[in-house]
Parts: C-alpha cells; structure tokens; sequence
C-alpha cells in the first residue's frame, strides 16, 4: 500500500531529475518524515512580516 | 629529550624553542605513536610522513640559524580530511571524493598552523561529509574511542577527537556544523573551541552547511586550544564570510585571568531535558566549582534546533545534488537518504527556518546583556557504543543519531563560541559546553582553563589502548 507521502516524492524526484531507487524509498520517506515534522516546528512560530532572514549569521 | 604522549603542544614548543628536543624528534615519537596505536583507533586516512620530516627540519635549521620559530615549534597536529592539504584529493569522508585532483594548496588554517611552527602530520578520519554524528564511516571504518575502543567517537571529526584523546597528536583541527567538534570532545575527554561563526577562515576546506560551517582546534589543555586558535586568528579573503572587522584578537595573554568577576549561569530548558544522569552530574561539577547557581531559561532552544535541522538537510541537499543524481551508489546509503529527502523539504520552510534564526539570535543577544558565559551539556550521554541505534532514557527508547546533536545544534546555530570541556567521570568522559556571546572566545577559553586549574576539567589518559 502507498504511503502517503509517496506522490509527493515521486513528483518532486521527478521535477528535480533526482533518481529514488525503490529500495531508498523508505529510507527516504523516514528521513522526509523527520524534516517535515522539524520544518513545521519552526513553521507554527509567528514572525512578524518583517523579519529578515539570517543566511549568513553575523554574530 | 623524548616527546613523550603527555606532553602537552606548549610543553612541546617551548622544549624544541630552547633546544632540549628537536622538531624532528618531536615528529618521529607522534608519527611512532600513530605507527603503533593507529591500527586500534583508525583516526588518520592519510599520514604525511615525508611532508612532516621535511617542516620538522626546517624548523631545526630555522633554530640552528637563530630564526624566530614561531609559538608551536615542531608540534605535531593533523587535520579532519575535509582540510585541503598539498597533494592529496580533499575527501571529506568520501568514496566520490577521492576522484578528485590533488589539492594544489593548504588549506589557510594548515599554512597558519604551519607559520607558527607546526608541523602537520596527517588528514584524520571523518563522516561523510560531515553529515555525521556518530565517528562512523563505512568507506575507511569507524574511528574508535581512545578510552573505549568498541565506542563511538562522536562526530563527525571522529578522527580529531580520537587522534588527540589518544594522544597520537597535541592538537587537531575540525569542523562543526551543529556540533561535530564538540560531541567527540566530549566523547573522547578533550578540549575542543568551536569560535565565533565567521572568526576563523574556512578558506580551502571542504563545505558542507555554508551559513552554519565552522572550523576550529582540538586538544588536551585550554592552554593548547588558545595556542592554536591565536595563530589561526585573521582575515582572509578567500573566505567570504569571514571577519575583517575584529582583527586579531589574542587569548593567550588573558587565560590565567581570574574567572570571579564573570556571570556564569547555566542553560535551563530544553538544556536540561533529555540528558542521562552523566551529563546532568558534569554540569553540576563544573557549576559548583564556578559558584554558578542561577539557571537561564534559553527560550525556544529545541525549536532553534528543529531550524538547524531543517537548514542543514537543505543546503547540505543543494551542495551534493548532482551528485546525488550521478554517483548516488557511492554515498554512505544513509547520508544519501538524508540528503534525497533534505533536497524535497518545499522551499517556504527552509526560509521560515532563516528568519527564525534572527528572532532568536535577538533572544540570545538579550540574555547576554545579563550573563557572561551560559554552561549546557555537551552532548546527553557518555558514548554510546558503535553501531547502537538506539538509547534508553527514563524508560523511553530515542534514537542515538537524532539526539546526540541536541545540546549542541541551538549554539552554533546563532554562530556563538563555545569550549567544549571535557569533565573525566568514571568509567567514561564527557564534555560540558562554556558557552560566551559573540566574539568572546577569550571568556570560554578562560573559563575553561580555569576549570582545568581547579582539576574540575582535565583530558584523560587513554585507557582503551
């Protein structure tokens, strides 16, 4: 049975010409799962609008 | 004289400045010791054997002809293998890498090292790509703990922390990008300072989180660590993010300095969560002995690693991914699984990530308007075993990986420096984070050598080999 994260990596190795060999799947699917859930963590907290981002920090 | 394995770098130096040992002896005992312990720990990948006899009696003729030697005279150190070094491919812990030309030149740590009289002896073990927390490599074998050698090293400068907790070499250099130098300082029982982020030139040295990558020093005294990161001190424009506005500001001078005047708390929150018994007791022993009592609440510390997190994956993804769509069977399967799914995280939460890091930059701005140098642990545990996968704590079973970096990841993240100290419980080391504010290398390095002087914070003799 298809997981529910497996179109979206089938659609984003496909837009990104990144080959995901069967066997990698769930590999790859567990680690997507950990980003995703990391990215939403930061992703709840409010910023205001005008937030710089930081992509070289200069202390 | 003979160089003998406690011999700290100063001890070193000032032996071969005032001609009681000579540099190449100083070299033939660390290339003997690498010779005879090196099999066990498998820290190096490469020694320069030649290299390092030819600089060694340089420097003797230098001092034969009454030259100025410079602070590190004949001390032996290596380098993590992401380091660029003359003649060799910059492997940076890979198979695809080894393809690659030769280094034409040192990387610029290597020549300031080597300026001072250093004597560079070898390119040391590593995770792949630095994407690694563990000291594990399944290309060149894992790097084994000085004290354990069927533990982790910690990483991903496994072969730093285990060159120099096995007292083949004084000093190390590596990398760290969310704490892959100070989780093998601490799994390994030694110094290691992880500057300023934009303080010490990255120039020629194998990328891996461009905004989050820094490199620094390893050893066994904080007098060693200072040694070394003044001499690597200043601009360099073959780097595009490093200082050219705070000059070259020494440490050495100021170590001895006391340690009473300063604010010191300890880290509350998230630093004092998921963390076995070990870590809790070495805060508590370098606290006590620093008469710090207040505990700082860091706020939003697990969601600055969460931010970390989601940065590393995505950056490191863009640096390797032609790569990862040519040569994706040459990887370690598990950096290149990360890797695959760090390139899919959409592109709204990577920037998220970024301007989070400056609200929390501010929020960390604040409390060292009150506080002088913040104490967390270096990593939660004493190193865990090789190959383990997961650990038990309070009765919930965490994966190892995913949480060995968790103390360490909201540091560097706002680029803060740190001294990782090395705290020698029984039967194992493990290392407590002097956390100061921005360019304030000079408070964590006194700080820990303080700690040093009162025995709280010691490098231990290797008992695994």
């Amino acid at each position: 049975m298809a997981e529910p994260l497996d179109d979206y990596i089938d659609a984003v190795s496909k837009a990104l010409a990144l080959p995901v060999e069967e066997a990698w799947r769930p590999a790859v699917r567990a680690n997507l799962e950990v980003s995703l859930r990391l990215a939403r963590l930061v992703d709840e907290f409010a910023l205001p609008d005008e937030t710089e981002p930081a992509p070289i920090f200069a202390a | 004289m003979t160089s003998k394995p406690e011999m700290t770098a100063a001890d070193i130096a000032s032996a071969v400045a005032g001609r009681r040992m000579s540099a190449l002896d100083a070299t033939e005992a660390a290339l003997a010791r690498i010779k005879q312990h090196d099999g066990i720990l498998n820290s190096f990948t490469d020694v320069t054997a030649e290299r390092a006899r030819a600089k060694a009696r340089a420097v003797d003729a230098d001092i034969a002809a009454g030259k100025d030697v410079g602070p590190l005279a004949g001390v032996p150190f290596a380098v993590k293998n992401l380091f660029d070094v003359a003649g060799l491919p910059t492997r940076a812990g890979s198979k695809i890498n080894r393809d690659l030309a030769p280094a034409k030149r040192d990387a610029t740590l290597i020549e300031r090292m080597e300026a001072a009289g250093a004597v560079l002896v070898g390119a040391l073990n590593m995770g792949e790509y630095a994407y690694d927390f563990t000291g594990e490599n399944v290309h060149d074998g894992p790097s084994r703990n000085p004290h354990d050698t069927t533990r982790m090293t910690g990483g991903s400068s496994g072969g730093s922390g285990s060159a120099v907790g096995g007292a083949l070499v004084p000093i190390a250099l590596g990398s760290d990008t969310n704490g892959s130098i100070r989780v093998p300082s601490s799994f390994c029982g030694i110094f290691g300072l992880k500057p300023t982020y934009g303080r010490l030139s990255r120039a020629r040295s194998f990328p891996f989180v461009v905004s989050l990558d820094h490199l620094g020093p390893f050893a066994r005294s904080a007098t060693d660590l200072a040694l070394a990161y003044d001499v690597m001190q200043g601009e360099d424009a073959d780097d595009a993010a490093c200082t050219t506005t705070r000059g070259l500001e020494p440490t050495l001078p100021l170590l001895a300095n006391p340690v009473s005047d300063l604010r010191i708390a300890i880290a509350g929150g998230h630093f004092q969560n998921n963390v076995f018994p070990e870590a809790v007791e070495a805060v508590s022993r370098v606290a006590k002995a620093l008469g710090a009592t207040r505990v700082v609440d860091v706020p939003e510390a697990a969601r600055a690693r969460a931010a970390a997190y989601v940065i590393t994956t995505t950056e490191g993804a863009s640096l390797h991914l032609d790569r990862l769509r040519k040569r994706a069977n040459d990887f370690d399967p598990a950096v290149r699984d990360r890797l695959i799914a760090g390139a899919m995280v959409p592109a709204p939460m990577v920037d998220r990530a970024q301007k989070f890091r400056r609200w929390y930059r501010a929020q960390l701005a604040e409390i060292f308007r009150s506080v002088d140098v913040l104490l967390a642990p270096a990593t939660p545990c004493t190193a865990p075993k090789l190959g383990q996968v997961n650990f038990n704590l309070d009765g919930v079973e965490l994966p190892v990986r995913a949480n060995i970096g968790i103390h360490t990841q909201p540091i560097s993240f706002i680029g803060l420096p740190v001294v990782a100290v090395p705290v020698p419980l029984e039967p194992l080391p493990i290392g407590v984070q002097i956390i100061a504010a921005p360019w304030r290398e000079d408070i964590a390095l006194r700080v820990a050598y303080a700690l040093e002087k009162m025995g709280v914070a010691a490098a231990p003799a290797p008992r695994g080999l």
